[in-house]
């Protein structure tokens, strides 16, 4: 797929950076004019992966997340949310419904709401060196939707 | 993210506007354990109509609303969820758990 054009950013896993993050995927994903719904669902895939790495990553410390964004012919946006924090020892178990961690503050849909708002999800993680969750979605053309 | 509350009759209703996630979720779990134990409602509202984002710390919000008026022997329920948060309570599928009702 050819790359059309691409941000990365940096920031430490404060949750106060969970709506900074989830802006700055919308104002980058912008430039292929999506719906209100389809900006919707990228902020809230971000917010999911972002929220994951800061509770689970580094529960308890402050550690670097890298979240990288892409548009491909130029007709998608691709999201990269990468971290170096405590990794996930059985990726297929975290992605079913309604299991946490992460007690009562969370509801375990986390996976299972990135799924659903994005159209491919791809999570590689090693246990002590981190998690990748990539997400990847389709935003449709506006003379398509005319 | 704000809250505002209004109680009629034995019903509590909840307005949880602006931003609900991981961040601000914390904080309106607190303020509405607070609002519980203080009228200690029959039914429980969770309006959210000016609620223009949420992810997946306002289900695990609203599951936990939902458990305690259980708990109290009351009802909790979704009133009038904007478009976003309406999306995301039918991905995670609790509208099977917790009912919703809109007035509009």
């Amino acid at each position: 797929m050819k790359e059309n054009n691409y941000i990365r950013l940096e920031f430490p896993s404060r949750s106060s950076n969970e709506s900074f993050a989830r802006a700055a995927a919308a104002a980058f994903a912008a430039q292929l004019d999506p719906t209100m719904e389809e900006l919707g669902d990228l902020r809230t895939a971000v917010s999911e992966a972002v929220t994951n790495a800061i509770v689970h990553a580094y529960p308890d410390s402050i550690g670097k997340i890298s979240m990288r964004m892409r548009i491909l012919d130029e007709s998608s946006v691709e999201i990269s949310v990468r971290d170096w924090g405590c990794g996930i020892e059985d990726v297929e178990k975290a992605m079913t419904p309604l299991y946490t961690s992460g007690g009562e503050e969370r509801s375990g849909m986390g996976f299972t709401i990135m799924g659903s708002f994005t159209d491919k999800l791809r999570v590689r993680s090693e246990p002590g060196r981190g998690t990748t969750v990539t997400m990847r979605k389709h935003i449709s053309p506006r003379a398509r939707r005319a | 993210m704000e809250i505002s509350t209004s109680f009629d009759a034995g019903r509590l209703t909840v307005y949880i506007s602006g931003e609900l996630d991981h961040h601000e979720a914390h904080c309106a779990m607190l303020r509405i354990d607070e609002l519980l134990d203080e009228y200690m409602p029959r039914d429980c509202a969770l309006n959210l109509a000016g609620l223009r984002f949420m992810d997946s710390s306002g289900i695990a919000l609203i599951v936990r609303v939902s458990r305690r008026m259980q708990i109290l022997g009351g009802r909790a329920w979704i009133e009038d969820p904007a478009r976003q948060p309406q999306r995301v309570i039918d991905a995670a599928g609790i509208d099977r758990l917790v009912p919703i009702a809109m007035s509009r």
